[in-house]
């Protein structure tokens, strides 16, 4: 019982997923894709908590910090980039 | 049913709601007119979903096998800080890049302040040059 909640979970994950690639591969505007991204890896991350009560066992916790970090890197890179064609932004001289 | 139980069964329900808000989301994501109402329920559901999707993580993983996760709490932390960060810095780049707003959005007051009657002036010279005007006159008082 408790094993199928947690597959009937995992599978609306996937179908959220797969409605945000839908947003990824036609959206109008490079933001929009941006954002897309961002929310897929946050559903990973409640994917791979899911599994890793499934399969019982906590090795896979450390990946959703990590993928937490990198989804929110990524995106700040991105808005970096879209607003002001470049990421690392160097001192000028005055 | 034990008390242990009763917290496991109530992990797995959060867990599934946040299945439902996820879905939920991203209906949103694909329906809602234009970036900016996208952001809107990119990073307010989908927030609250991955939240009740590690609460319930974190509860199952308490109960049944007696294991507190510091790095669950991390992570329900990082992402309630982060999410909400994101999308205002994507919001804010899509209105710096003229993206159009959706048919009958209402007034834009951002518009006249941000880029003026003028399409191509640029903020930041401005300001440097309110600041120059500023140290030469403090040079001049001297």
């Amino acid at each position: 019982m408790k094993e199928t909640i947690l597959f009937i979970a995992l599978a609306l994950f996937m179908l959220a997923i797969f409605l945000i690639l839908y947003r990824v591969i036609v959206g109008p505007s490079m933001p929009d894709r941006a954002i897309a991204l961002d929310t897929i890896g946050v559903n990973f991350i409640s994917a791979i908590a899911i599994v890793s009560i499934v399969l019982s066992t906590t090795a896979y916790l450390e990946a959703i910090l990590i993928l937490g970090i990198l989804a929110f890197i990524g995106t700040i890179a991105f808005s970096k980039y879209i607003e002001r064609g470049d990421i690392i932004e160097r001192k000028r001289d005055n | 049913m034990s008390g242990n139980e009763i917290i496991e069964w109530i992990g797995i329900f959060l867990i599934l709601f946040g299945a439902i808000f996820s879905v939920i989301s991203a209906i949103g994501l694909v329906r809602l007119p234009d970036v900016y109402t996208r952001t809107h329920a990119a990073s307010k559901s989908s927030t609250l979903a991955v939240l009740l999707c590690l609460l319930g993580t974190f509860l199952y993983f308490w109960s049944h096998d007696g294991y507190v996760s510091v790095r669950l709490i991390l992570g329900i932390i990082f992402v309630f800080i982060t999410a909400p960060v994101s999308g205002h810095l994507i919001c804010r780049a899509a209105y710096r890049t003229r993206v159009p707003l959706a048919e009958g959005s209402g007034v834009d007051e951002l518009k006249p302040v941000l880029f003026g009657a003028d399409e191509d002036v640029v903020l930041t010279d401005d300001i440097a040059v309110v600041t120059k005007d500023i140290v030469d006159n403090d040079k001049n008082e001297k």
